[in-house]
């Protein structure tokens, strides 16, 4: 018993000295996030920021999104002016708006337009966790909600990628409305026969899990993405007892039945063509 | 006696002083009812001061109250002929959600909701009124049926939140959520929802997606629990009285923010105090609710729906061509 507690103990990652940090140069090296290697920066950057090694999928932006997914020079953006009001004077909120405003040049935690995936023209909302943690307010909300209707008048599917830790705690019980209101406008695309493909990135939780990322026609993930309505911590609290290591991944979520299939950013471009392809094929005489 | 909130302990501590005085006065020779008199007019005057200067913790502590009526409780004072229906036909029965079919006024309604313990053993039963995914579908499944039978939904609001647990999780918590959402949205029966106590962010919402929105006077409908809150923004829980303020949950903020309809009135010192008397004041609102939503057809429901949803959130929105 004993021994295989020391055997057990020995498994656990060691932790790299804060010297071995120090030791990358900024900006131009950058560490896996999955097996700790050290890649050139450029490097994970021309690999859509997929470890070449361990096949960690690490943060992506709105624009490296659209780059990767887009026909070139296909992409026109919507409503980019539309700007929180912190409709409930929360304090210390507008700070951290424009320090986010200014680390990621956007002016909230979703980007929407529409463009062409080889040839098929689509909506898309893209979700940048790098502001605010991709939170969802009143402009998220709206910005989405807007791309969904844009997709029903122009009868084109509409494709969202989520990267969210939820709901925005600063604009409160609005921020919890924005869920109600894109399940609205969900259902008036869907009823109309529109499609709607989900795909959810690391991480999609909370408020956002818990409406439109869970109800597309088809729900997909990134590998590795953590997907789920309450946070570990808050759930090992509430049934004392720890949770696997695999929790709340796209993995787990798809052998649990959640998922239609997880999605490596490599193929991400081919497998939504093929999906576009079969969709718009749809009704045609043979 | 119900149990005493902190904020009503002067109110308690003079209604048992006069209790006292008229005590003595009754067992003993000497008359004490000058003093008593000045003393209940003091008493209504600081009832009046302390339960119409309610803080936003305040309400919390009433829309927690042991004692505040349930769904269940206001479904026996206003529906006949409640049936409940148990179970989603999936996994299994979660008693923290009631669901079935009533009459309102002689008319059949079909009513789902939150459903908390009135003690502990009950509360075991119920999980604390906080829902697992069958909850949700289980509800949905009646609001189908609804849905079908041209029935309207009545929904009482009453979950600190979704349960948070492994078991939970694996069966789809976020999609049972999600789905209800949608589902609600497009359902072409009037819907009104009613806020009896706590609203406690998606789990509360994937019971209340509606035509109309009501909230009793010192219920409260967050993102996130004030305690939650604290911790996340001052990594400090005991500064929930502080997040309750910020975050705005109290049914005159949701009011002013164009979230709710209309707010129902509490008998002074909360819902509990009355509970016949409280669920008259539902019944007001509900019935007028009804009679409104019914004038409306299908398509003017479904556009109603959308155009209230539509306008829910603030933004500003700078003309990029100014400068
Ligand atoms: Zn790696």
């Amino acid at each position: 018993m004993l021994k295989d507690f020391f055997s057990k103990k020995k498994k656990y990652a060691s932790i790299p000295s804060e010297k071995a940090k120090q030791d990358i140069p900024e900006g131009l090296m950058q560490k896996c996030e999955g097996c700790q290697k050290i890649y050139y920066r450029k490097e994970m950057n021309k690999n859509l920021q997929v470890c070449p090694n361990c096949d960690h999928h690490h943060q992506f932006s709105a624009e490296e999104r659209i780059t990767s997914l887009f026909d070139e020079g296909s992409f026109s953006e919507w409503d980019k002016d539309i700007i929180s009001a912190n409709p409930l004077g929360f304090p210390d909120y507008e700070d951290k708006l424009e320090k986010d405003r200014k680390k990621t040049n956007l002016n909230d935690a979703v980007v929407t337009g529409k463009g062409t995936i080889n040839g098929f023209e689509v909506a898309v909302a893209i979700m940048d966790a790098r502001f605010r943690m991709g939170s969802m307010g009143s402009v998220v909300g709206e910005k989405i909600t807007r791309a969904i209707e844009n997709a029903r008048t122009a009868s084109i599917p509409f494709i969202i990628f989520t990267a969210s830790g939820g709901a925005r705690m600063q604009e409160g019980v609005l921020s919890l409305m924005q869920m109600s209101k894109t399940s609205v406008a969900i259902d008036r695309f869907q009823s109309s026969g529109g499609l709607m493909i989900s795909i959810m990135t690391n991480p999609t939780t909370g408020g956002v899990s818990a409406s439109f990322a869970s109800v597309g026609d088809y729900n997909f993930a990134e590998p590795g993405a953590l997907i789920g309505f309450a946070g570990r911590r808050i759930i090992e609290q509430t049934i004392r007892e720890k949770l696997p290591e695999d929790f709340q991944t796209a993995e787990f979520q798809l052998k649990h039945g959640q998922l239609d299939k997880v999605i490596p950013r490599h193929q991400m471009k081919e497998t939504l063509t093929t999906i576009l392809d079969i969709h718009s094929s749809r009704g045609k005489d043979n | 006696m119900k149990q005493a909130l902190d904020f009503e302990k002067p109110v308690i501590d003079l209604r048992s002083k006069i209790d006292e005085l008229k005590k003595l006065t009754k067992d003993s020779d000497i008359d004490l009812t000058s003093e008593i008199t000045t003393l209940e007019t003091r008493l209504e005057k600081l009832e009046k001061d302390i339960y119409g200067n309610l803080n936003p913790w305040d309400r919390v502590q009433i829309a927690r109250h042991s004692d505040r009526p349930t769904t269940l409780d206001y479904i026996e004072l206003l529906f006949t002929d409640f049936i409940e229906f148990y179970g989603d036909r999936l996994f299994g029965d979660d008693e923290a959600i009631v669901s079935g079919i009533a009459k309102y006024k002689g008319n059949p309604v079909t009513i789902v909701g939150h459903q908390r313990g009135k003690n502990t053993k009950d509360n075991i039963t119920r999980n604390f009124g906080m829902p697992h995914p069958e909850g949700y579908r289980k509800a949905l499944r009646h609001m189908k049926q609804a849905n079908k039978f041209n029935r309207p939904i009545i929904s009482f609001i009453d979950t600190k939140g979704a349960y948070p647990g492994k078991a939970a999780e694996e069966r789809g918590q976020s999609e049972a959520i999600a789905r209800n959402l949608i589902e609600m949205a497009g359902f072409k029966v009037p819907i009104v929802c009613i806020v009896i106590g706590e609203g406690g962010s998606g789990g509360a919402l994937a019971l209340g997606v509606g035509d109309h929105i009501h909230m009793l006077e010192n219920s409260t409908y967050s993102v996130i629990s004030p305690e939650g809150a604290a911790a996340l923004l001052w990594k400090d829980s005991t500064k929930a009285k502080q997040a309750a303020e910020s975050l705005k949950i109290s049914s005159y903020d949701l009011k002013q923010l164009n979230v709710i309809d209309e707010i129902i009135p509490e008998p002074r010192g909360g819902a509990h105090r009355d509970v016949k008397l409280q669920a008259s004041y539902i019944d007001q609102v509900l019935s007028d609710s009804l009679a409104t939503l019914k004038q409306l057809n299908q398509e003017e429901l479904l556009e109603q729906r959308w155009e209230k949803y539509k306008s829910m959130g603030e933004y500003i929105e700078i003309d990029a061509n100014e400068e």
